[in-house]
């Protein structure tokens, strides 16, 4: 008997192993290369001045691609539920990385301290504490599968990132990443709640407080005070602050606006010889844009809704509910980053710093971005894992 | 139960999916308005932005003279530039460049090893060191060649003439007043640069070229220009003079064939103080502005007894006298309580208008004067133009300085007829004097006859406003008889020349404070005294020992016209 079910297990194993999802590799391997491609393409003139060496930043994202498609694949051989069994220390952490910050690990670079030393590599804490609360939130919502439909359990799970939003902002100084971390949650606990009113109470609240705010900064607040302040005044009026917080979006524009339906041709944007600042980071879609046109913008963009569209199946097939949990905090994650950048390089939103997830420079963003990818996978195969005692009960 | 748990969570998903692709749409449409609907305007504010105007200047107008003598030219100088991204051999470069620039290694080094798009080292370098530079082939140095107003003949009519700034702009003289002729189209190339303005190479060069400057021919004859400096210039020795100013002009048109006020300063150089140093910025450009000063119309002067012509012109035509009415100068007249002397101490005697003429005499003058009365006298002044400006087509010209009409008592009055207590420019009493020998016709006074292209040919002739009626025919003829008795019998003798008629009037005038015993001698002389084609006016500011404008001005003319008249003959100007 034992036998026959030992044979048996194979064969399930088998054929859930034949149901790598290849489309999604695909679409990762082609936006991870073009990535690359732009990044040479946008930093090779500055970086050939800078460092002498018009590859500098290509050979750094190089090696981080590397090092996260190893990741990526480990990962993907994982059975998601394993991480289910840890709730509270997801949190610990993302929260513990990020206290490493006020540690002498740290590394301040324009201004900011946003970067851990490990040596080996450098490391950006706010991007590991994204996947942590995707993993701490998941497992919440598990535990709190009922709890969650009722207003109370609703707005205590509400309330759960705060303090980990807060600990980016303060302790790592980047605000865009803080809006990230909330907003993958409240997708999360939107997806997982039964409860439609909350979900819409909620909302409708962010949005007023957030127009609320940002009529208030345009209204009351003196923009010489503060940058953030200046940066939504530099939103409305990008021209009057052209020497300094407009300056990086009037230049995008210009970027985008110059770019026509074919662009000027790989490699010929003008704009990247250090009108825009650091244009592989952040601002990499508007050298897209003049490169390659709206053409290459909407192509990049039908990349990132197939990319969507496969978590999406992703998520209906998942066989769990904290496997689906995952998948709907990946998925929200990606959406978040690509939805914000693109709205902030076209001035839709007031300029913040968020990257263009598998594209724009950064070593920690792509690995941890592989690292989503890779339980993805994880996901897609089906790959579960069962106890001992589980699998002696099923006999 | 589970399974309507699964299909809820699929519908929020998908819910967030739609979501997610509405956003989508909208920043597409977004993007289609920056890059489709807008796009021209960024892609406009994108190009000013990238792009660099370098611009080609444009070879301004040479200046010829009459007869096509080339007085104002460009000459080619180089500029020596370095682009910092294309030197290969940094060191080379800057002992070369200081070597053969003759500059401190320090500044070379500190401008090549600079930053930037392109650095200038040096400009206005002679030819033949940027020739030497060019054949280093140095990467990244760049010898361009540029345009250098030169002008051949360094001081000659330097303050009528006039320079050129750094930015081919004129700074005095004719070059401010002809400057939007002369300076012609500067081009420009339009370069594209990153953002610290890098020239970008793969980007193409916009050139639109630049175009010449008209050239300008002068009314002057450089013949009777430099001979005229020439002779202000041993004048000024001869006397001591502080200054000498001549005009030369044709009175019948207001051609100016020569006009000098010595010293003149060199054009190639008009910076150079000559050594002098001055503690302050003001005080040098002071300097520089008195050196550059054209006496003969920026400055105005007490005329003296020249402007006995025109008190006479005023009398003749009004009646007031006759050439045959007679006089009386004891050596002196009483004008109210003030007693006014004659020249001459002993008093002519008894004397007609003609004789009066000849012998420059005050009191018969004041008489004349006291006759035409306040109003008459005014009324001619204002009748023969002194009261405006002549219109000469140079810079600064000096307005006349005359007593209010209700301010003009008889002392006044007196002192006024024979040249004394106003003041004219040079130019002010050549033109007057002009417009009363030619019949009438008051001429402009100009220095430049027309525009021509490159080739030589006419491209525009100025003209010039002529008024007449200032004087009857007849005033004008018996004034240019009583000018020739003055040359061949009275008080012009010495510029009395054989076989030429020669009309003019000498002066003498004491220079403010009276007491200072600083005089102005001037003559002023036309011929042929019965058709006057030429007029010259000579000016001599402050001489030492003889003053007397009889004395040491008449000769001057007279040797002018000995010289020019047959010269004049045979150019056949007029005809």
């Amino acid at each position: 008997m034992k036998t026959i079910q030992k044979r048996q297990d194979r064969i399930n194993r088998e054929k859930v192993g034949s149901t790598f999802d290849y489309t999604l590799l695909l679409i990762v391997i082609f936006l991870l290369g073009f990535g690359m491609i732009m990044i040479y393409s946008a930093s090779s003139y500055s970086s050939a001045i800078e460092y002498n060496d018009a590859a500098y930043f290509l050979k750094k994202q190089i090696k981080a691609v590397a090092l996260g498609t190893v990741a990526m694949f480990i990962v993907s051989f994982i059975p998601v539920q394993l991480y289910s069994k840890r709730t509270i220390t997801w949190y610990a952490i993302g929260l513990g990385s990020l206290i490493l910050l006020l540690t002498p690990l740290a590394i301040t670079a324009n201004g900011a301290t946003r970067w851990l030393n490990f040596k080996i590599l450098t490391m950006q804490p706010a991007e590991l504490v994204k996947l942590c609360m995707i993993l701490f939130y998941a497992s919440l919502m598990c535990k709190m599968e009922k709890a969650t439909n009722t207003m109370k359990g609703y707005f205590f799970a509400f309330l759960l990132p705060f303090p980990m939003a807060g600990a980016v902002y303060l302790i790592s100084d980047n605000l865009s990443s803080a809006i990230i971390v909330l907003g993958i949650c409240f997708l999360m606990l939107a997806v997982a709640s039964k409860n439609v009113k909350c979900t819409l109470i909620t909302s409708g609240a962010i949005l007023l407080l957030v127009g609320g705010v940002v009529g208030g900064i345009l209204l009351f607040a003196d923009p010489t005070k503060n940058f953030r302040f200046a940066r939504i005044f530099a939103w409305i009026h990008p021209e009057n602050y052209s020497q300094g917080t407009g300056f990086q979006t009037l230049q995008s524009l210009y970027a985008i606006g110059s770019g026509g339906v074919f662009g000027k041709g790989l490699g010929q944007s003008i704009q990247k010889m250090n009108y825009i600042p650091e244009a592989q980071n952040d601002m990499i879609f508007s050298v897209i844009c003049e490169e390659l046109g709206l053409f290459g913008a909407f192509a990049v963009l039908a990349l990132f809704v197939a990319l969507l569209f496969r978590c999406l199946v992703i998520i209906v097939n998942a066989k769990d509910m904290y496997s689906q949990m995952v998948a709907v905090g990946i998925m929200s994650h990606f959406a978040i980053q690509v939805i914000l950048n693109i709205a902030v390089v076209t001035n839709t939103f007031p300029n913040t710093g968020v990257s263009l997830p598998f594209i724009s420079y950064g070593g920690s963003s792509v690995l941890f971005l592989l690292v989503e990818i890779g339980m993805l996978l994880s996901i897609a195969s089906g790959r579960t894992w069962k106890a001992k005692g589980e699998r002696h009960a099923e006999e | 139960m589970i399974k309507r748990r699964k299909t809820r969570y699929h519908k929020r998903a998908m819910q967030i999916f739609l979501l997610v692709l509405l956003m989508n749409g909208i920043l597409m449409g977004r993007l289609f308005q920056i890059m489709i609907i807008d796009g021209e305007f960024y892609t406009e504010k994108a190009r000013e932005l990238h792009e660099r105007e370098r611009m080609i200047k444009a070879a301004r107008g040479r200046i010829f003279d009459r007869n096509g003598v080339i007085v104002g030219d460009n000459r080619v100088v180089c500029t020596i530039s370095v682009i910092h991204n294309q030197i290969t051999e940094p060191e080379r470069v800057i002992e070369v460049l200081s070597k053969e620039l003759e500059m401190s290694e320090e500044t070379v080094r500190k401008r090549v090893e600079k930053y930037s798009s392109i650095e200038r080292i040096r400009s206005n370098v002679e030819i033949e060191i940027g020739k030497r530079i060019r054949e280093y082939n140095l990467d990244g140095v760049k010898v361009d060649e540029d345009y250098k107003r030169y002008y051949p003949y360094g001081e000659i009519a330097s303050k009528v003439l006039g320079f050129t700034g750094g930015d081919n702009q004129g700074i005095i003289g004719l070059e401010v007043v002809y400057d939007k002729y002369l300076q012609g189209k500067a081009g420009t190339i339009l370069t594209v640069t990153d953002a610290k303005g890098v020239e970008l190479e793969r980007e193409a060069e916009h050139r639109i070229e630049p175009i010449k400057g008209a050239d300008l021919r002068l009314t002057l004859d450089w013949n009777i220009q430099t001979y005229a400096t020439q002779l202000c210039e041993l004048t000024m020795k001869k006397t001591n003079a502080k200054r000498v100013s001549m005009i030369v002009m044709n009175p019948q048109n207001g051609e100016i064939y020569a006009m000098t006020d010595v010293p003149e300063f060199d054009l190639n150089a008009p910076y150079d103080t000559g050594g002098l140093v001055f503690a302050q910025e003001g005080e040098h450009q002071n300097y520089l502005n008195q050196v550059w000063r054209n006496g003969c119309i920026n400055d105005t002067y007490e005329p003296g007894s020249t402007f006995k012509i025109i008190t006479a012109a005023a009398a003749l035509e009004s009646n007031t006298v006759t050439t045959q009415d007679s006089f009386h100068c004891p050596g002196y007249i009483m004008v109210e309580d003030r007693r006014i002397r004659c020249h001459k101490v002993t008093g002519h005697g008894s004397e007609t208008f003609t004789q009066g003429i000849m012998n420059s005499c005050n009191p018969v003058f004041i008489s004349v004067g006291m006759r035409l009365g306040v109003e008459n006298f005014y009324r001619f002044f204002e009748q023969f133009g002194l009261f405006q400006k002549t219109g000469i087509d140079l810079p600064g010209e000096a307005g006349t300085i005359m007593h209010q009409m209700e301010n003009m008592g008889p002392v006044e009055l007196a002192t006024c007829s024979f040249g004394q207590s106003f003041q004219i420019s040079p130019i002010q009493l050549i033109t007057t004097v002009s417009s009363l020998i030619n019949g009438g016709r008051r001429i402009t006074p100009h220095l430049a006859k027309e525009t021509l292209y490159e080739d030589g040919s006419v491209k525009e002739v100025f003209s010039y406003e002529e008024t007449t009626g200032h004087v009857s025919q007849d005033t004008s003829e018996e004034l240019r008889m009583l000018l020739e008795k003055v040359v061949s019998e009275g008080g012009g003798k010495s510029a009395y020349i054989e076989g030429f008629r020669i009309g003019g009037k000498t002066a003498t005038s004491q220079t403010l404070p009276r007491s200072s015993g600083k005089y102005i001698a001037s003559f002023l002389g036309f011929a042929p005294a019965n058709d006057p084609q030429v007029i010259a006016l000579v000016v001599i500011h402050e001489p030492v020992g003889t003053y007397y404008g009889g004395q040491i001005a008449a000769p001057v003319i007279q040797n002018l016209y000995q010289n020019i008249l047959p010269y004049l003959e045979g150019m056949d100007y007029n005809r």
